[in-house]
């Protein structure tokens, strides 16, 4: 159980290249934040920062209140789950489970009970005595996630942990990691540069960019009011459509919308935008359809649109031919007003 | 496993093909051997004329021989000593060099020198070092109370030896363990640093046991090394002496033959040196490699 708090933390490498230019964050005790961002970001390194394995150019990492930003990994409390498992390929499971532990002078009895326990957990009893490459990649990584929880630290790091898996075992691991999150309250930090996989398991996101925090929030805050271009081009699938206003001029209704100040650039959700009229006030642009892609029960529609391409999401499968005139409809509500300069929201965020 | 099958239209091309290889085998390996089996079992009288068949005399006499005995207890001592000191400081010297990131291709240029420097001159360079005359080692020694003398004291001549050939494959051991130690994945060190485990720990639990191929490799080649090929360097350095404190089995067919002119016995000698070789590179092979996967 453990509260973890990042003051103005920073990596630079060589003097010169900033991998985290300065993040804050406050992680409450049991909660479950996701740090996701595209590769490069800076979301591994801050991770690794962390649990001790990288040095801290400047800031604080406080665990419990502690400032741990100069203490070894295995004083700092944590256990960590490896993108590649990183289990020991000459110890059995159980050698595997056991090592933190012995390494800490826990007792035998004690040892012998959490090993059990983390194995009943997990379903991997029957594989104690087997070595790791004897297993498959899915209890490769219940083996890993085993070997953090015997360990009962105060919190745990997971770095991408699901990424060597195949897409179906990835939704099935997924789930557990979340069910297991929730049943042992345990602090955790979690890395992955799959939005899908952020917005499912986050109780917080962090979304990264280039070394710094783009925004803090509920997966459903992130995805309803995006603070940045780049959060409303990164969280969801596809990403959100961003129309300068030059182009969104033409839309009938658009004369009568208040828009923020500085407001250059509009995006829209590719499942806000309709191609029914719907009830209400709403704007309507006139676009050309230039592909349809049908992805079973819904299709991904790309429209033309004052020379953008804008990409909806439409239920079924709407028969349309390539060329076709079209109009589109969206709420006046449903605008994300951003600044081009900035790369921000013009608007409050609720 | 799949391999390609070429068809050779004309039946003497193959053999064609093989044949450079197949005579320098002959020529140099096959027929030395078969003929230093052939002359094990006989005895030459001292002046060439005439060969007496008498089959298994020189390998008796050989083991009630005391002298031979000491041979092989001395060789025994000699393989230990290199392997041990030679594998032990390449590994500490692959282990320091894994540590650093930018200048670590530089030492590991320097390290390898030794290996191209020829068995005799790196006996002769620690003939001198080493030389109770004029040698440095000696003069500090002194210093200390110890009297260095290889030409007199035997102990102090195998050190010498051991010293001397053990550097000089220190450098080919390097490069096996930093190559090991390369392909231990950094992300099991790391787990191992936060599962409580300090510097010293992680090197013994982790880092050593997944290089126990390297190490076990490493080991049959220096044993192999130093049972055979030192020649060079004991002939540089001590000869043997004193009193046959360094006469090891290789040296002792090399005295006995060629100063001694016993070719039966030194035949005899080489034999079961071949035996030795045979016997290790099938403990290679066969149990070696299988036994330490992990």
């Amino acid at each position: 159980m453990a509260t973890i708090n990042l003051v103005d933390l920073q990596k630079s490498y060589g003097g010169n290249v900033m991998a985290v230019k300065g993040v804050n964050l406050s992680v409450a005790d049991g909660e479950l934040i996701v740090l996701v961002g595209p590769s490069g970001c800076g979301k591994s390194t801050l991770l690794r920062m962390v649990a001790g394995l990288e040095s801290v150019t400047a800031g604080r990492i406080e665990i419990n209140g502690r400032d741990v930003a100069k203490a070894e990994p295995a004083e700092r409390d944590i256990a960590m789950v490896f993108q590649n498992y990183a289990l020991y390929p000459h110890m059995t499971v159980r050698g595997n489970l056991e090592y933190g532990l012995k390494n800490r002078g826990t007792p035998r009895a004690e040892i012998d009970r959490r090993v059990t326990e983390a194995a009943d957990i997990l379903e991997i009893g029957p594989m104690l005595d087997r070595k790791p490459r004897e297993l498959s990649g899915g209890q490769r990584q219940r083996v890993a996630m085993g070997r953090a929880i015997v360990r009962e630290p105060s919190a745990f790091l997971f770095d991408e942990p699901l990424s060597n898996l195949d897409a179906k075992l990835r939704v099935q691991m997924r789930v557990e990691i979340r069910k297991l999150q929730r049943r042992l309250k345990t602090t955790s930090l979690y890395v992955t540069h799959d939005q899908l996989e952020a917005m499912t398991l986050a109780d917080r996101l962090v979304v990264m960019n280039s070394g710094l925090v783009e925004q803090i929030g509920t997966p459903t805050e992130v995805y309803d009011s995006p603070a940045t271009l780049f959060v409303a081009g990164f969280i969801g699938s596809p990403p959100m459509n961003l129309i300068p206003i030059e182009a969104m001029a033409a839309a009938e209704g658009f004369a009568n919308v208040n828009l923020p100040p500085n407001t250059d650039i509009i995006g829209l959700r590719a499942d806000q935008l309709v191609i029914e009229r719907p009830e209400g006030e709403t704007l309507v642009l006139d676009g050309i359809v230039e592909l349809l892609e049908p992805i079973g029960g819904e299709s991904h529609l790309h429209v033309s649109v004052a020379g953008q391409t804008l990409i909806l999401r439409v239920p079924g499968r709407p028969e349309l031919t390539d060329g076709a005139q079209i109009k589109l409809y969206a709420p006046p509500s449903a605008m994300h007003p951003f600044n081009r300069e900035t790369g921000r929201r013009t608007d409050h965020i609720a | 496993m799949q391999t390609k099958r070429t068809i050779f239209p004309n039946k003497l091309l193959p053999y064609a093909l093989l044949a450079p290889q197949l005579i320098i085998t002959i020529i140099f390996f096959l027929w030395p051997a078969g003929q230093a089996v052939k002359s094990s079992f006989e005895r030459e009288d001292p002046f060439g004329f005439r060969t007496t068949f008498i089959w298994f005399q020189n390998y008796t006499r050989l083991f009630d021989d005391p002298e031979y005995l000491n041979a092989a207890a001395r060789s025994a001592v000699f393989a230990v000593g290199v392997t041990a000191l030679s594998m032990g400081a390449a590994l500490l010297l692959a282990v320091c060099v894994n540590r650093l990131l930018r200048s670590g291709k530089f030492y590991t240029t320097l390290l390898v020198w030794p290996y191209a420097v020829a068995p005799v001159v790196a006996g002769i360079l620690w003939w001198f070092m080493f030389n109770p005359t004029i040698g440095i080692v000696p003069y500090l020694l002194e210093a200390f109370g110890y009297r260095w003398n290889h030409r007199v004291n035997g102990n102090d001549a195998m050190i010498l030896v051991i010293i001397a050939a053990s550097w000089k494959q220190i450098s080919y051991n390097f490069l096996f363990f930093v190559a090991g130690l390369q392909s231990v994945p950094k992300s099991l060190v790391e787990a191992a640093a936060m599962d409580g485990a300090g510097p010293f720990k992680r090197f013994w639990t982790i880092v050593f046991p997944l290089l126990s191929p390297t190490t076990f490799f490493l080991m049959i080649v220096n044993i192999n090394y130093a049972m055979f090929d030192t020649f060079g360097i004991i002939d540089g350095t001590t000869s043997g002496g004193p009193a046959g404190s360094t006469n090891t089995l290789v040296y002792k067919v090399y005295a006995d033959g060629f100063l001694g002119l016993n070719i039966g016995s030194s035949s005899a000698q080489s034999v079961i040196l071949m035996l030795i070789v045979i016997i290790l590179t099938v403990v290679q092979f066969r149990w070696v490699e299988r036994r330490v996967q992990y």
